[in-house]
Parts: C-alpha cells; structure tokens; sequence
C-alpha cells in the first residue's frame, strides 16, 4: 500500500507542473510576439482550410488571353495579377498556403514522433542503445541541412512522399537530441525509481513518466521546426525537387516568377511575401512560446536547421 | 592538446564512414538500377550488363559498398556524364567560386550580426535591442532565394547599381588560375579586375548571408545579456573600467564560445543556402552544378558534390572544435 502512494506522488511530480501552468495559461500568452505570431499563423490556417471558398479562380484555371497581367488590386477580378499562362496569382496564393502548412505539419508532426520517442529511448536506457541512436544522429547532423534533402529527392525522385521522407530526415535529430538530454537526467529522478519499485515496466515508464515530461520542449522544437520545413519546402520547390508541378506551391510560383522577373514583378513577389511572412509569424510564435515554456532551450540557439 | 585532436579526429572517422554508407544506400534506393542511373541514355543493354560486371553491381552489397569507400577515399567519384571529365576535377574547378562566396557572407553577417548583437544584449528592451531583435528575426526568417530574387529586381535591375548574374564582366582580365578572383586581383595589383569581383559577389552574399546575420544577432545577444550578469563584469565596472571596454573587451570575449559554436553549426545551413543562392545568381560555384547536375541526371557528378559537400561541413566542423578548445581550455580538460 506504501507503493501506490509513492505512484500517486510520482505521477504527480510527473504531470504536476504541467497542470499548474496550464492553469494560468491566458494571461502569458498576450504577449506581442505570440499574438502577432499567433494572429499570422492562424491566418495562414484559414486562408489554406478554406483556399476553395476563399480563391476568386480555379488556382490551374488557364487562359492565355489574359496572361501576365499585372496586379489590378481592388480594380479588376485579378487582385494580384496573372502568372504567364494566366493563372490567377491570388487564388494560387490560397492554395499555395494549404500545400505549406499541410506538408509542414506533416513532416512536423512524424518528426515529433520519431525524434521525441528515440530520444526518449536513447536518454533512458543509455548504454548501446544511447550509443547506436546517437550516432545516427550524428550522421545526419554531419550532412548540411538542405543538402540531405535535396539528395533524396535527386535520386528518389519528385512525389509528396519523399519530399516528406527528404524534410523528415533531417529535423527529427533536433527532437531526438533534446529529449534524449532531458530524458537522461529524467530516469535518475524519484518517480522514475518508484514506478520502477513497483514493477513498471520500461515501456510504461518511458510512455507514462518520461516522454509526457518532454512535451513541452517538443512543442517549442516543433514551432521552429514548422519554420523551417516550410522554408525547406519552399526551396525544394523552387529547384524543381518538391511536389509534383501541378501542385500549385509558393516554392514553384516563385521558381516561375525568377524566369519573367524583368518584365513582370509581380509574379515573384506576392510568393515570396507569404514565405516571408509565414516563417516570420511562426518564428514569432515559437519565440515567445519558448519564452513562457522552456527558457533553457534559450542557449541551444536558433532552432532554425 | 595533442591528445584532444586525435580523439577528435578519430571520432570523425565512423561518421564518415556512415556518411558515405548512407549515401550509398541512397543511390541503390533510387528507382531504377544504378547501372541505368550512372550510365548516360545511349547506353545499349549490353553496355549495361558489361558495367554491372564491370562496377560489381552483381556482387553482394557489402562488397560493392567497400568498393565505393575506396573509391571516394582515393578522390574517385567517376566520371560526369555532361563534361565527361572526372568529377573531381569538374567540382575542383568550381569550388573556388562558393569558397569565396561563402567568405564574404559570414563576413557580412558577422560585421552585422555581431555589433547588433552585443548592442541589443546589452541594453535589453532599449530602442537598440528593439531594432536589432527586428534585423534578427528578418534574417532567420527570409528565405534567401526569395531575398536574392528581390535584390536582382530592385539593386540590380531597376536601381541598375549591381550586376544581378555571374562572377565577372565579361573581357575584364581575372588573371588568376586558383579561381579565387577578387583576392587574386588585388594580389595581382590588377584592380578593376578586383572592383569587377566585389561587384559581383556583393549581391549573392547578401542574400546568402542574411539568414547567418539573423542568426548571429541573435545567439550573440542572449550570450551577452547571460555574461553581462556575471561577477566578472560587476568587478571590471567597479574598477572604473569604462562601459564601451567592459562590453567589448571583457563580456564579448566571454560570450564568443556559444556564437563560434553556434556559427560552426550554422555554416552547414551557409553550405546548403550557397545551393541555392548561387543557382538564383547564375554564379558559377559548385551548388550550382550540383543543381544543374541534377537537372542533366548526372549521377556521378550529384554523388560526387554530396559527398564533397558534407565532408567539407565535417571538416568545418572538425576545425570548429579544435578552435574553441582553444578560445575555451575547459572544453579540452573537461571531459
């Protein structure tokens, strides 16, 4: 009966601090960084999750009568001009922000997994385990980020699942390396002991006390992470090594506009400004979460890569 | 000392080796038989069956990997299908022209990124922070093939200040066969040539070093807002040492150890953006070839610049760490 006390008070050291400040979350968050961040991630969701309502024109919709127009603004149907087959800018902007952040949040997301549950493992058992992990990360960490990428998709070829594959393989190394640091001080703490007096067993422990202990950090590895797979995106597209051309992405629009930049500016600039000003917004956003959630991650520098 | 750089270069050699493994795996995953992809198209099938024999594609793979590793240990990547002259010697020819690229960003972004650093750190939330977090956060976030597009339109084209493609004019004498152009110029006393150089690595570099600027302001000022706490500072200060020598002098020595790091690892990210940034300026380095290598599916040129490449970030990175054993002695004894 002892034991299950010393659970109680183990899982509560676990997810305690978690909770309390969940508790007073609202209050943090005003801060200007996370609601300029906030309020240019948010639009960036809505204008992706709703592109087929929002987009005056099919985004592939060509007509060459009206090709290379310039912006019109508020003064014609075609806000931000046409593109040189005379697709409408505008509406391929919308569908532009829907390719981004889906395959941003994607490569996020299993990334988190990946990084988060190999670190995990790597900082718990240490030993060879730690040793084999860590030097996968080693070697991937030895490869100049973008380089990686764009050797997978130089030999595997274009599709959406290697572009992942190719953004994938190089951010779960920032997750992996660290969760492995916390999750390494983490198994000497208490609650990692007394749930293992008690006969968890290492999949529990990992699973229930350490990994939820990692979540914070995650998150703030995450937001730069986004950040940069949509850079990351955007440059594969740019060379011609991301989705498929009839994808309509800021990369490829901007890939596009670099051949008419001395006649037709326009054709450059507006996917460039949402590359621009989605990073910012995420950027923004992950500082000042990082801020509030883990100021240790202060020093690790940048979270850009 | 001496003990330090040889665990240190005995560690680089299994990454290395698992560098070239992962690089190998990466060629037999591609659709399609490698001897398909590192033969150009008119090869006839018995071409590729005497290549298959010939490279030992019909071996296991653990022999055929072995091979590779001295291939690339000895400097032989193949031949390029597009110049038909050994890879190395295409990519030799080109590396000059990102080295010095390469140089003259970090130069910008340091001349930038450290004096706004040290300013904004030091007087946190004053007007000098505020501008510097701005020039900060427009550096990390731009992306700098979007950046060198703009510049090409505006410096180079409607201002028509810069030229917005290309190394050198065209018939001005670049007299120098190391491929350096801008140093070999002034070396050489010929300074239109060097003129002509610095003109036209201004914009490149811009656009290449601005993510590096952004990034350098930054880990410069968290470093130095951490030291300026510090017992050190308060004691300089109270010696009567004036605040221009404390800061420059007394907190930015200290706080150099995170941003030497920090660039070391962000030099990678310097590697990749030339990848980028010299294909936008048609500047004739070796990250444009590897893109126009694959464009042209010249396989044996792409293995060749990855494996070039990356091997070049270990060294960079190799050099990083003996250098702050140096700035730091706690790093070599402490471990």
């Amino acid at each position: 009966m002892e034991g299950s006390v010393a659970v109680d008070v183990a899982v509560g050291d676990a997810a305690g601090p978690v909770r309390a400040r969940r508790r007073l979350a609202i209050r943090p968050l005003l801060k200007p960084k996370i609601l300029i961040g906030g309020a240019i991630v948010l639009t960036l969701i809505v204008a992706g999750a709703l592109a087929p309502w929002l987009a005056p024109f099919d985004p592939n919709a060509q007509n060459l009568d009206l090709a290379l127009k310039p912006p019109q603004w508020l003064l014609g149907p075609h806000v931000l001009g046409t593109d040189a087959v005379g697709r409408d800018i505008f509406s391929r902007l919308f569908y532009g922000a829907r390719v981004s952040l889906v395959i941003a949040v994607m490569v996020v997301l299993i990334s988190g997994v990946i990084g988060v549950a190999l670190g995990a493992i790597s900082g718990y058992f240490a030993g060879i385990v730690d040793f084999l992990i860590q030097k996968a990360v080693e070697v991937v960490w030895a490869f100049p980020p973008l380089l990686l990428a764009i050797a997978i998709m130089a030999f595997l070829g274009q599709g959406l699942g290697n572009l992942i594959l190719a953004l994938v393989m190089q951010r779960w190394i920032s997750y992996c390396r660290v969760a492995r640091g916390q999750a390494l001080s983490l198994r000497t703490r208490e609650f990692v002991d007394a749930a293992r007096a008690l006969g968890a067993s290492n999949t529990r422990i990992i699973v229930r006390h350490i990994v939820p202990n990692l979540f914070q950090s995650a998150v703030v590895i995450g937001t730069f992470a986004m950040a940069s797979a949509i850079i990351s995106e955007a440059s594969l597209s740019f060379l011609g090594l991301g989705v498929p051309p009839e994808i309509p992405t800021w990369g490829s629009m901007l890939a596009d506009g670099r051949t008419y930049i001395s006649t037709s500016w326009w054709l450059a600039l507006f996917p460039g400004l949402c590359i621009f000003f989605t990073v910012l917004g995420i950027n923004l956003l992950g500082d000042g979460l990082r801020d509030l959630l883990d100021p240790r991650l202060k020093r690790s520098g940048t979270g850009m890569g | 000392m001496v003990g330090y750089l040889l665990r240190r270069a005995i560690g680089t050699i299994p990454v290395i080796l698992l560098i070239t493994l992962l690089v190998f795996l990466l060629i037999h995953a591609a659709p399609g038989d490698p001897a398909d992809l590192l033969l150009s198209d008119q090869a006839t099938p018995q071409d590729t069956a005497e290549a298959r024999h010939r490279w030992g594609l019909d071996q296991p793979l653990y022999v055929q990997y072995s091979r590779f590793l001295v291939n690339v240990l000895k400097g032989d990547f193949g031949t390029s299908f597009r110049y038909s002259d050994p890879v190395i010697t295409v990519i030799g020819e080109r590396l000059p022209a990102t080295i010095e690229l390469a140089i003259v960003s970090l130069l910008i972004a340091v001349a930038l990124g450290l004096p706004l650093g040290v300013w904004a750190g030091a007087k946190p939330n004053s007007w000098a922070d505020n501008l510097g977090s701005f020039f900060g956060f427009f550096g990390i976030s731009m992306p700098n093939f979007w950046f060198g597009i703009m510049l090409i339109l505006v410096v180079a084209g409607y201002l028509n200040w810069l030229p917005s493609s290309g190394r050198s004019t065209y018939g001005i004498a670049r007299g120098s066969e190391t491929g350096f152009y801008i140093v070999a110029s002034l070396l050489a006393g010929n300074f239109d040539a060097a003129w002509d150089g610095v003109k036209h690595i201004i914009l490149p570099a811009i656009a290449l070093g601005t993510n590096m600027m952004g990034i350098i302001m930054r880990v410069t000022r968290s470093a130095v807002l951490e030291v300026m706490h510090e017992d050190f500072v308060r004691t300089a200060r109270a010696k009567g040492v004036a605040e221009s020598t404390v800061l420059w002098r007394h907190v930015l020595r200290n706080a150099l150890v995170p941003v030497i790091t920090v660039v070391g690892l962000e030099l990678g990210t310097l590697l990749s953006g030339s990848i980028i940034v010299e294909t936008v300026f048609a500047w004739p380095g070796s990250g444009s070839l590897l893109i126009s290598a694959i464009e042209s599916r010249d396989y044996p040129l792409i293995t060749g610049t990855v494996i070039i490449y990356t091997l070049a970030f270990v060294a960079i990175n190799f050099m990083i760490d003996i250098l702050y054993g140096f700035v730091d002695p706690r790093i070599r004894f402490g471990r």
